[in-house]
């Protein structure tokens, strides 16, 4: 039986109570908005990519304690590291939470919190909704944000 | 005004309704090791014992096609198909046969009168008079009308406890009203509205009326004559009956004058590839083979529902949501959404400091089955400014003791992330 232990850690909690880099980026170069309809949470994150390095990055939303420290702490796994890093980042933590046949053990460091989250199918959506929206903002062509 | 609450909460319970509970034979089980607390009544009830095997005795004794059919078979399912009917007229007090047509749900039913009205009556510039607390199903079908047809949506705003502001609604009339469709009661809210006065004012100007009864005949007494409402739509599965099967009221010299919805089967009198004539309603309205076990299904459960007084369990449910209301409110940092002075069985809330999902997550690992998100009710939302709620929902089997296990796991669930 899931244990809710295993999903709300207190590392959850001191995300979803102080999420960090949760700010708009003056500057950005690149945005995307995320939204789960099924739940109403909304999602914007905020990059600045120079020479294909993650030189900052932020958002902005409201969410449930799951999506906004997912979202936190994503910020912080991907900053300062190149784009193809936080591409493949996102591939092995979506594994981590969706795929039964990966292992236990990873190498994800913080965001092996959230490996909880593959034991209730209802939330995954939350865990990886700030990760869609990273993907799409890395994906999209450069937009100012001031033009928003 | 906390007289007559402390009246009602002292009231006991009858014990035909603690009897009732064992008539569910789903709601005797275990979810994460506790007993299950199903408090999700708004989105579908559970189905009595008797429900299920009138729809297993019709598969397994006469499952045939109705209508036309010369064999016994035949003439047994659509005995008891145009009976059911007769059942659903006789529960809401309809004044023919004719006017009660079997549809998918009230979705459905809407998206019909929507479909057959528009083409009928709607041009551009005309006006269709809806409500802030509606449903999506009675906002995107009158919203696909107005598109195709040049029409015009206005809304009736709702005040901050969530009842229907009568002012504003009286001034949104002007000679391009077409039509109002609005709902009985709330299922974001659990507000009433006062439907009767609403149609009063709706027929003063020469407007039809349609009602969207979804959350509101499971939890009181409905007589579309009283009403005087020109539809009225409802789901069988909100009110004890299976998936798949709903009704649609209407008046029968609006039901004689609309157009036919799909066409097919069952919906004709003559066919030929010149001209082809429809039948009469409720026929003209029923293309295609029937949901049948489900229009059976659905006759049984209102029988059920009949059984049991619709008065007995509007106290009962009223003595419910108040008690659970009363608990709820001695949550420090719990929210009410949708305080209206007449409600019914729907507690919406909210919670400082945990988003309605998790809530809902920790409820289920404490047994308890509540809603949480928009409700499909997204305008709601906007006007009380939060993301989602949580929603609590009561049905006849539910007791005191389901209410008190909510509260616990509200507590929990807020203690769990105090830290």
């Amino acid at each position: 039986m899931s244990d809710l232990r295993d999903l709300y850690q207190e590392v959850i909690f001191d995300h979803y109570k102080h999420p960090r880099n949760f700010h708009r980026i003056e500057g950005a170069d690149r945005v995307a908005e995320g939204y789960n309809p099924l739940c109403g949470d909304t999602i914007k994150v905020f990059l600045k990519v120079e020479n294909g390095i993650v030189a900052d990055v932020g958002f902005e939303g409201c969410g449930c304690a799951i999506s906004t420290a997912s979202a936190s702490l994503m910020t912080e796994a991907v900053k300062g590291r190149t784009v193809a890093e936080a591409e493949r980042l996102f591939g092995e933590f979506h594994a981590m939470i969706t795929d039964p046949k990966e292992p236990a053990h990873h190498d994800l460091g913080k965001l092996e919190v959230l490996c909880g989250v593959k034991e209730f199918p209802t939330r995954v959506k939350c865990a990886t909704l700030a990760w869609h929206t990273l993907h799409n903002a890395l994906e999209g062509k450069a937009e100012p944000v001031s033009t928003e | 005004m906390s007289a007559v609450r402390e009246k009602i909460l002292e009231r006991p319970e009858t014990p035909d309704f603690a009897c009732l509970r064992a008539d569910f034979p789903i709601l005797n089980q275990q979810v994460h090791g506790k007993p299950l607390v199903y408090l999700d009544n708004a989105a579908t009830t559970q189905k009595p014992a008797e429900v299920i095997e009138a729809e297993r005795r019709y598969y397994l004794e006469y499952n045939s096609n109705t209508h036309r059919g010369v064999h016994t078979l035949a003439d047994r399912a659509t005995e008891a198909y145009e009976g059911a009917r007769e059942k659903v007229r006789g529960f809401i007090n309809a004044a023919h046969i004719n006017e009660i047509v079997f549809v998918r749900g009230t979705t459905e039913a809407i998206n019909l009168v929507a479909h057959c009205f528009g083409r009928a009556f709607l041009r551009e510039g005309d006006e269709i008079i809806v409500s802030e607390m509606e449903h999506h199903s009675n906002i995107v079908p009158w919203q696909l009308a107005c598109e195709q047809h040049g029409a015009v949506l206005k809304v009736v705003p709702i005040d901050d406890a969530g009842e229907f502001e009568f002012e504003n609604y009286d001034r949104l009339f002007t000679p391009r009203t077409r039509l109002v469709a609005v709902t009985h009661v709330s299922n974001a809210l659990g507000t009433i509205t006062p439907a009767r006065r609403i149609v009063e004012r709706a027929h003063a100007a020469g407007v039809p009326v349609l009602l969207d009864g979804a959350q509101a005949v499971a939890h009181g007494r409905v007589d579309v004559q009283y009403l005087d409402c020109d539809f009225y739509a409802f789901s069988g599965h909100k009110i004890y009956a299976p998936t798949g099967i709903g009704v649609l009221y209407g008046k029968s010299e609006w039901l004689e004058r609309l157009p036919p919805y799909q066409g097919g089967g069952q919906m004709i009198r003559t066919v030929s590839f010149e001209k082809t004539e429809y039948a009469p309603s409720p026929q003209k309205y029923e293309a295609g083979t029937a949901h049948i076990a489900g229009a059976i299904g659905l006759g049984v459960a209102l029988d059920y529902v009949s059984r049991t007084g619709l008065d007995a369990i509007a106290s009962h449910e009223a003595g419910l949501l108040d008690y659970a209301t009363q608990r709820a409110r001695e949550i420090g940092g719990l929210r009410v959404i949708g305080t209206a002075k007449e409600k019914a069985g729907i507690l919406s809330f909210v919670l400082d400091g945990v988003h309605p999902h998790d809530i809902a997550t920790i409820l289920d690992h404490h047994g308890v089955a509540v809603r949480a998100g928009h409700h499909c009710a997204m305008p709601v939302m906007q006007r009380y400014e939060v993301p989602a709620t949580a929603r609590a929902s009561f049905a006849l089997y539910n007791n005191r003791a389901d209410a008190d296990a909510l509260v616990e796991a509200i507590r929990a669930a807020k203690e769990m992330f105090k830290r």
